[in-house]
């Protein structure tokens, strides 16, 4: 039985590099890192004081219709970085929906347009929230429940809880681009837009869907979101004097942890056959996925599998959901962050399913440019990797030397023949996922 | 090269409940029959000078009593504590452990889980320490000082809401897909249909799915109160959930996790399993509406249970041939607010027109609140069993009928009656709107 073949139309990535793809991938090609002194408040008090935020010119006033201005006063930062990422895809894929093209017929029925996309724990915007605190002190100075009941909850916004569902990503989006196909919201951390992706695949392979915005988006830039980044280990020690676009260097040696981006992605996936009845200009195809759970020694996976075994089967499983075998693969975007337990997983995985093949892969390493992206990661690989398709050319990679038998060293960009590239990640809490995106026709 | 066509038949194996009512399915069955409320005031902390001090809690609970080793779960928060007692009962009637021919690769997890429970003491005193009250805003450094003494790792690391799966599938060693959704109230429905989808697709043959929850936290009963959401009834607690009564005055917040293992009927009668129940379609939808909104003619509603009801091969508005309705049943999402049952109402009547009113449908929000994320594989549970059974549970605190609200709620006592065909229903703030059919399994 034939599959219904889903391919990427739109690439919609937001980054510190800025909207779209374009300024993205002139950053990677010329191995520019935006990483820099964080700005969204004073991090000196963290280990790592460094990190990747969307220029300062990101305003998502400016990328709503004039009607939707308002709600944009409830949106965290996590859900102005989606509603960016999803109309920059829709328009890189020339559809017309009520966000971009009221007065014209949408090119995609309303109820045959999906939305999944994945979210992190977004954490309350701190000013506000302490604002209303302060207002509910005891005597002693210390928060008063009984103040706070009575009046203190009255200085928030009534829609203050809507700003920080994980769901409101998508319900934004599906509002502005009049999407009311199947919706859905992964929350695995590092997984969850690779597993989105999969997600609007099946979602389009069933028939209940022809087209998706699929992806994720992540800001970790608030005190507490960074802390919690903290405390699992992630950073690297970056005090405001060091180079911070020279502390990330995935699969070296001396790697000491990451520094971490705000940004995300959406795609526009379509079934083929709509996409090529409409004339759409295809990216690349979207040609399997897989996905797995590891075993965790410590539960909740501070301490990930160091053996792999798991992310291996998920690659296994996305090669399997492609046809292909592991030696059709011309290059891999694995997490790549710095951090030596994830490193090491990845490393043993990769090494699992390509065996004496992995020297010959080139390694795609995004961490040293845009930081670790979390929960936006895996929209961000996948747009990258149709983008290298597209150009038949790889990025550059910078700071790492020796990264033993993965192909990560730096090394200038390199046209290069691609007919399929691997995205895949773990994550904290052992969900991995991975993708292939593959040339088409 | 995967040739398995969508059409693989998923049955239901196992169920758990850990709710305001109870902790094992058969008891807590019992008192919603017997239309018993799990309502009182707020423990988990101060909230006597709140809008509303009530609400549905989970009571005596030990994960002890379930899972071979508490050692391994000793940082788990309430939301995997639950999901683990309600896992564990699922998977012990499914008989999957004791099969010895078990891939745990072909094991999945799919759950609609709710984050975990802040860190409030703890944060508030962070954000208070860390507060420039001259600048209206946070000093960074002051508030990292304070916070990096107070704040516990495992705490905050537990609060991911892929938590409650890490821990399932450290306590089962399941290895094969894993997610978690999160689309508020609709999440464990959809967690269960998306669930659904990966055995049929031939993924996995056997998933774990469900939803567990708590937002009866300082934040969480602020943000619901600050959306005028929950009900502000004075009195007796156990009287302030009604959904469909035209005194209806909103939600009251619950807790809890209902679990089910899912299985290919292939693979359960391979191994001697006795179904309970077969998933029979799924349906999913966007509003895409308001950010706080219902689409007033309840399209989005609608559009889920049409794509459920037409996935289950079954015309809504064509009634069998002894005469019965198309279904016998609907789990309500039936929260209790105004502008829900309005409008779930007219979806339903839209779907299935005339034969609407001949379709009981009831909320067991009524009686074990609304367990948010949690609540869709709670109800999920309950359309089992009713069909087991032959026993509709109630919609209790019903007085006053809305003159608008006039399909078959089954009022303030539970009936008997013939079920084969169930439909549940769950709407989540956001827009996102899920539709599961579940059927009388026949070989």
């Amino acid at each position: 039985m034939s599959r219904r073949s889903v391919v990427i139309t739109g690439l919609g990535p937001v980054t510190a590099h800025g909207l779209g793809m374009e300024p993205l991938w002139q950053a990677l090609c010329d191995g520019r890192s935006a990483l820099a002194p964080i700005r969204a408040f004073d991090a000196s008090g963290f280990l790592a004081a460094c990190g990747a935020e969307l220029p300062d010119g990101y305003d998502v006033k400016d990328l709503v219709p004039k009607s939707y201005r308002k709600a944009t006063k409830v949106m965290a930062r996590d859900i102005e970085i989606a509603v960016g990422a999803a109309l920059t895809a829709v328009r890189d894929a020339g559809l017309a929906t009520r966000g971009t093209d009221p007065d014209a017929p949408p090119t995609i029925a309303p109820d045959r347009f999906g939305c999944h996309i994945g979210a992190g724990l977004i954490a309350a915007e701190l000013d506000e929230l302490t604002a209303a605190l302060d207002t509910a002190k005891g005597e002693d100075g210390r928060f008063d429940a009984a103040h706070w009941g009575q009046q203190g909850m009255q200085e928030l916004t009534p829609l203050w809880l809507l700003k920080y569902l994980p769901n409101m990503l998508a319900c934004h989006v599906t509002i502005i681009h009049d999407c009311q196909g199947p919706s859905n919201t992964i929350t695995c951390n590092e997984a969850s837009a690779g597993l989105s992706i999969a997600e609007s695949q099946r979602v389009i392979e069933r028939g209940a869907a022809d087209a998706c915005l699929s992806g994720g988006a992540d800001s970790k830039m608030n005190p507490m979101a960074y802390l919690r980044q903290e405390l699992a280990g992630r950073f690297a020690a970056c005090p405001v004097t060091a180079d911070a676009t020279k502390t990330v260097k995935p699969f070296d040696a001396t790697a000491a942890g990451t520094l971490v981006g705000e940004g995300g992605g959406i795609l526009v996936l379509e079934a083929e056959d709509t996409a090529i009845a409409r004339g759409a200009r295809i990216h690349a195809r979207l040609s399997g996925t897989g996905a797995s759970q590891s075993w965790c020694d410590d539960t909740v996976g501070l301490v990930p599998d160091a053996t792999g075994e798991s992310l291996a089967d998920a690659i296994h499983a996305a090669l399997r959901d492609a046809s292909i075998s592991p030696s059709d693969i011309d290059a891999i975007i694995p997490y790549g962050s710095g951090v030596r337990a994830l490193d090491a997983l990845e490393r043993n995985a990769l090494e699992r399913v390509f065996g004496a093949q992995l020297a010959t892969k080139p390694i795609v390493t995004l961490a040293p440019c845009i930081g670790a992206t979390c929960a936006g990661f895996g929209a961000i690989a996948v747009a990258v990797a149709a983008k290298a398709i597209a150009e038949q050319r790889l990025p550059a990679r910078i700071n790492s030397t020796a990264t033993g038998t993965l192909a990560a060293a730096a090394a200038p960009t390199e046209s290069r023949a691609l007919r399929h590239i691997l995205v895949c990640t773990p994550s904290l809490g052992g969900q991995n996922s991975a993708a292939v995106v593959s040339k088409h026709a | 090269m995967n040739t398995t066509p969508n059409t693989r038949r998923v049955v239901v194996t196992g169920m758990g409940w850990v709710t305001p009512l109870g902790h094992d399915v058969d008891s807590v069955w019992k008192r919603l029959l017997h239309s018993e409320s799990g309502m009182g005031p707020i423990t988990r902390f101060d909230a006597r000078t709140f809008p509303t001090t009530f609400a549905a809690e989970v009571k005596n609970y030990d994960i002890a009593g379930f899972v071979k080793d508490p050692s391994v779960h000793a940082t788990a928060g309430l939301n995997s504590q639950f999901a683990l007692g309600a896992a564990c009962q699922a998977w012990k009637q499914s008989g999957l452990g004791e099969y010895a021919a078990l891939d745990r690769k072909r094991v999945g997890l799919y759950l609609g889980a709710g984050e975990g429970v802040i860190d409030f003491a703890n944060y508030a005193a962070s954000n208070l320490a860390g507060w420039d009250a001259d600048a209206k805003r946070i000093d960074g450094v002051k508030w990292a000082n304070f916070a990096h003494k107070a704040m516990d790792r495992m705490r905050e690391v537990e609060q991911e809401p892929n938590m409650p799966l890490a821990h399932l599938a450290r306590e089962f060693g399941v290895r094969g897909p894993a997610l978690n959704c999160l689309t508020a109230c609709a999440a464990s429905t959809q967690a269960i249909g998306e669930a659904f989808s990966l055995i049929q697709r031939g993924d996995t043959d056997v998933m774990i799915s469900g939803g567990t929850h708590t937002m009866i936290h300082v934040l969480g009963v602020t943000g619901f109160n600050r959306l005028t959401a929950l009900s502000t009834s004075k009195g007796d607690p156990t009287k302030a959930s009604r959904p469909f009564d035209a005194t209806r005055d909103g939600f009251v917040m619950g807790e809890g996790s209902g679990m089910i293992v899912l299985e290919s009927l292939d693979h359960a009668l391979a191994r001697g399993a006795t179904p309970l129940a077969e998933v029979g379609g799924y349906g999913s939808s966007a509003d895409a509406f308001r950010i706080t909104d219902i689409q007033p003619e309840g399209r989005g509603g609608a559009a889920s249970m049409g794509v459920a009801l037409r996935q289950a091969g079954i015309d809504p508005t064509v009634r069998r041939a002894d005469g019965r309705a198309a279904i016998d049943y609907i789990s309500a999402h039936g929260t209790g607010t105004k502008e829900n049952d309005s409008i779930e109402t007219r979806g339903v009547k839209r779907v299935f027109g005339a034969n609407a009113k001949d379709i009981p449908m009831s909320s067991i929000k009524s009686m074990m609140g609304h367990l948010i994320a949690a609540a869709g594989a709670v109800e999920f549970i309950t359309c089992v069993l009713a069909i087991r059974d032959g026993m509709l549970p109630p919609t209790i605190n019903y007085g006053t009928p809305d003159p608008d609200l006039d399909l078959d709620y089954v009022p303030n006592k539970a009936r008997s009656a013939k079920v084969d065909i169930c439909l549940s229903n769950s709407f989540g703030f956001g827009g996102q709107n899920d539709t599961l059919v579940v059927k009388r399994f026949r070989a």
